[in-house]
């Protein structure tokens, strides 16, 4: 009963969007602007309806329903509460519903809250919001139905695979979502605004919390997603630039770039085919990115659903909504060529060349992925991997940690560079120390790691500089954001640039009783048992690891798994966290002469990588809640900032200007 | 900014739709085809598998008549499928050499008892180093090697019972 | 996505009991070498080698038996005193490009180098463009 409830209310969520578009589309003509106001409240119907839709779906698989044909593929009675949550949305159908539900949600709380936007541009907005999401329902209604039955109704469930009853991989893929289809939103802001002519500062302020929410979820998607690949593959690794990867890391550079474009036409007027464009982009990307994971097109450790008919229809959807949107920028050319005028030396001009650097690094992880597949094309084989895209993608990041450490000190629309040197030579200072040190004591490491360091130690130096001189407790939150979030960079780049270079590894066949160094630590294998758990039973070592000379000794047990059904083996590191890194241990197999395999990593600073993840995540939250506080406390009409607003009671000695 | 700049995103959407069209017209195939067809085998000498038959050795390819070369295991399921097609052939008078890949003695033994042996020598491989040396990238593969001890062809996956008169032409073709 | 997410795992941090050898691994497969710059040089070399069996995995970090078996491979030739980029050509010769990640700059693939000069030349002409005609507009651009 359930499941046919929730098909026909999907039904009518349906209906609703068509009605959103067609009547949205009709209110913008001269003859059809009384029903202007009628659109909103569609909107915000069909948003509750796609939710409750989507919450059925759920009780669904809590209730382990097992006639419906999704929770007898991918459900089990037996599994624990919060994996048959989870199970919803690990599927090909359930993510096709959580999308739309995204979407929906997105577009009726757009339609509820936001009140500063031009009235004609908001039902653009939200006619085009229900135009993409049309495609999607169609997909989802026609071929990829989640409530189909099962007749008869299986005895059990399918989906009991331990493999897949792990948190990380529970909850990576839906904070990646809601990160990829929050910036659907963005995108119909774009169309919107490009449709009524209406590309200003009040629908940049209308568009960047959204496109802020959506960064955070996908930034935090990415940092869970790297850290679940860290302890759970056995080998340390932590980006691998596979193409699903990388299908993740494209939307998340055109939201960065957008974030900081958004910002400054909400205030400064300036940058408005950037801020178009790129949020086209960013959500093109997301689509582009769900095709090359469902489409099959491409080799991954990460292939999804591998199904070209679904990539074919996919393929069609973006061709209508990347195409039309791009188009559309391109007749309407004019709406964006007008704006605040800056010099190239100024916080505009800095944050133009930051978009293109951005935009840079897009280019090249896009040709990169895409590579093999047009050589296949002409008959030859090549693999682009870790040995093309870092080096690569270096050349356009490097410069643009140098402006992520100078912009946020620079004046609006031209700034004449003496303060800017005074301030920027303690960040220079730091980073040339930094360079003698590790060149010194380093060692033999390569240049990229070691330009990784020096960078980031000037870089968290500089991110901090806007604080300077300024009263801490009365600083604007969305500035204390910004100064976190650019230190997570140079933390997480700290981290990756630590494990490149002083990443120590031992391999060895170990007897019981035996001990081995690696790095500073001194560990000896005192024995291997057999253990067993819930699903599954173990070989599981027991290590005893000490510092240096230290007499504290911490016991590491990694185990080697077998699961019954179906017959796998995995194996679970067992990780040591310190201050100063990590210490990893897995377990192999056991030789013909009763040696053990055991594989230690001494990974130095590596945790460091997640922190700045989260932090990044942090700043944006902080920016987020900060700006709209500032936005419900300032009901009024949204105004251009002056160029120079006085920050605080104790303004910045050097007449430093506010992001404000 | 200039005209031209503005349709430029467009036309690159439309470079990426013609990509990935193409990626779902003609999918590439998985397989990784050896590079070293047309070129002399490597020089090899391995240890016999199994008491009954002879070890192998590039000599043994050198001789003047076309032969096939298998790279199969007893832990390899299509190789199952493919005994059969393979009797057949020996039984039309091809010559197969074969080589066990990371296998033990005992599980030739049987694998071979319970489908059949149309081997003349079996060399065993425990690191897969002849597969590196020809360019194969799995089990089972076939290769065609003509009496001087050129690759001639190479047959990825089992051999089908369809595809045996295939095979006959490239034995053919390689005198 | 769930019967395929499981293919995913099963073939990176899971072994399929079934279909396996019983051989024990290579000798180097998991053995490093005594000399540490020569272990460093062969653990360089295998990082940019693409594994033959997994989807998309380089050798330094596969359980895959073959993957074991190209590391003894390469650690045996660097032992006896092989450049690295001579072990890369040999395999190069046997696999074609696919098998290397480090790309070489051939009539297939000098568009990846291109690439990013393109983009920054792309870049400047773009920036350029939009100051000087904003100077050219008067003053403060």
């Amino acid at each position: 009963m359930i499941a046919e409830i929730a098909l026909a209310i999907l039904w009518l969520a349906a209906a609703l969007a068509v009605l959103q578009l067609g009547l949205g589309s009709y209110a913008l003509t001269t003859r059809g602007a009384e029903f202007l106001r009628a659109v909103r409240p569609i909107a915000v119907v069909q948003g509750l309806l796609v939710a409750v839709a989507f919450a059925l779906l759920i009780v669904l698989f809590l209730r382990t329903d097992l006639s419906v044909k999704l929770v007898a593929a991918n459900s089990h009675s037996l599994k624990p509460l919060i994996y048959k949550i989870a199970g919803a949305w690990g599927n090909h159908e359930g993510s096709m519903l959580l999308w739309v539900t995204v979407m929906g949600l997105a577009g009726g709380f757009v339609a509820l809250l936001e009140r500063r936007l031009n009235e004609r541009t908001m039902v653009a907005t939200l006619a085009g919001q229900a135009f993409v999401s049309l495609g999607f329902y169609a997909f989802m209604l026609f071929s990829s139905n989640p409530f189909e039955r099962l007749n008869p109704a299986p005895v059990e469930g399918n989906g009991l695979n331990p493999l897949l009853q792990d948190p990380g991989l529970a909850f990576h893929p839906p904070t990646l979502y809601i990160g990829y289809v929050g910036l659907s939103i963005a995108f119909s802001f774009a169309v919107g605004a490009l449709i009524t002519r209406d590309v200003g500062p009040a629908f940049a302020r209308a568009m960047r919390p959204w496109v802020m929410g959506a960064w955070i979820f996908l930034t935090l998607g990415i940092t869970a997603g790297s850290w679940w690949a860290y302890y759970e593959l056995g080998w340390g690794g932590w980006w691998f630039w596979d193409p699903v990867e990388n299908a993740s890391l494209m939307p998340w550079l055109a939201a960065t770039a957008l974030l900081h474009s958004v910002s400054v036409l909400a205030t400064r007027g300036a940058l408005k085919a950037w801020t178009v464009m790129l949020a086209v982009v960013a959500f093109s990307m997301s689509m582009v990115g769900t095709f090359l994971v469902r489409s099959g097109i491409l080799t991954s450790v990460h292939a999804f659903a591998v199904d070209p008919e679904r990539g074919s229809f996919i393929l069609t959807l973006l061709a209508i909504y990347i195409g039309g949107a791009l188009a559309l920028f391109g007749l309407r050319a004019s709406t964006v060529t007008e704006g605040a005028k800056f010099h190239l030396f100024s916080r505009e001009g800095s944050l133009v060349m930051n978009n293109v650097l951005l935009v840079g690094v897009l280019g090249i992880v896009l040709m990169g992925t895409l590579y093999p597949l047009v050589t296949e094309a002409f008959g030859t084989k090549v693999s682009v991997g870790p040995p093309y895209f870092n080096p690569v993608s270096a050349i356009f990041v490097f410069p643009m940690l140098v402006i992520m450490a100078a912009g946020p000190l620079m004046r609006w629309r031209q700034d004449n560079g003496r303060k800017l040197t005074n301030l920027l030579a303690v960040p220079a200072l730091v980073a040339a120390a930094t360079l003698a040190l590790v060149v010194v004591f380093g060692g033999d490491i390569g240049v990229l790691p070691l330009l990784g360091l020096v960078f980031a130690a000037g870089l968290a130096v500089a991110s901090v500089l806007p604080l300077w001189k300024r009263n801490l407790r009365r600083t604007p939150a969305h500035i204390w954001g910004m100064v976190i979030a650019h230190l997570g960079i140079a933390v997480a780049l700290a981290g990756m640039a630590s494990e490149s270079a002083f990443n120590t590894e031992k391999l060895v066949a170990s007897e019981i009783g035996q001990s081995h160094t690696v790095g500073p630590w001194t560990i000896e294998l005192q024995g291997v048992r057999p253990i067993a758990g819930a699903n599954w039973t173990a070989l599981e070592a027991r290590l005893v690891a000490r510092y240096g000379d230290s007499n504290v000794q911490t016991v590491l047990n990694p185990q080697a798994r077998m699961f019954a059904s179906p017959p796998t083996a995995t194996s679970e590191a067992a990780l040591l966290t310190r201050w100063n890194g990590q210490l990893y241990a897995v377990l192999g197999e056991e030789g013909d002469d009763g040696r053990w395999q055991l594989r230690l990593w001494w990974k130095p600073f590596v945790p460091l990588i997640w922190y700045g993840g989260l932090l990044v995540g942090l700043g944006g939250v902080l920016s987020l809640v900060g700006r709209t506080a500032r936005d419900l406390r300032r009901k009024g009409e949204p105004e251009l900032e002056p160029a120079s607003e006085p920050a605080a009671p104790k303004p910045a000695a050097g007449g430093q200007e506010a992001l404000a | 900014m200039k005209h031209w700049a503005i349709w430029l995103p467009l036309a690159l959407f439309g470079l990426l739709f013609a990509v990935f069209a193409s990626g779902l017209i003609a999918p590439g195939d998985r397989t990784i085809a050896s590079q070293m067809i047309g070129k002399p085998l490597p020089d090899f000498d391995l240890p016999q598998a199994v008491p009954d038959r002879p070890a192998l050795a590039k000599a043994d390819f050198t001789g003047g008549k076309p032969k096939l070369l298998n790279v199969f295991a007893s832990w390899c399921v299509p190789c199952i499928a493919e005994a059969p097609v393979l009797a057949e052939l020996a039984k039309a008078g091809v010559e197969i050499d074969g080589v066990a890949i990371r296998d033990r003695t005992a599980d030739v033994q049987q694998f071979l008892a319970r489908n059949g042996n149309p081997y003349t020598r079996i060399g065993r491989d425990d690191v897969s180093k002849i597969q590196f040396d020809l360019g194969s990238s799995g089990v089972p593969e076939t290769f065609v090697i003509n009496g001087k001890g050129i690759i001639t062809y190479q047959h990825i996956g089992e051999i089908r019972a369809d595809q045996v008169p295939m095979i006959l032409q490239k034995l053919k073709e390689a005198q | 996505m769930i019967r395929a997410l499981i293919l995913f795992l099963s073939l990176t941090l899971a072994v399929p009991v079934a279909a396996q050898d019983s051989l024990p691994p290579a000798p180097y497969a998991y053995r490093q070498l005594e000399d540490p710059a020569k272990e460093k040089a062969a653990q360089d070399l295998m990082m940019t080698l693409r594994c033959l069996t997994c989807q998309s995995q380089s050798i330094a970090d596969s359980d895959a038996p073959m993957a074991g078996d190209m590391r003894n491979q390469v650690r045996e030739r660097i032992a006896r005193g092989e450049d690295p980029e001579a072990i890369r050509a040999w395999l190069i010769e046997r696999y074609g490009d696919w098998v290397s990640y480090e790309p070489r700059v051939t009539t297939m693939t000098w568009p990846l180098f291109a690439a990013p000069v393109v983009l920054l030349l792309l870049a400047a002409v773009i920036v350029r463009k939009r100051f000087t005609r904003a100077r050219a507009q008067g003053g403060k651009g």
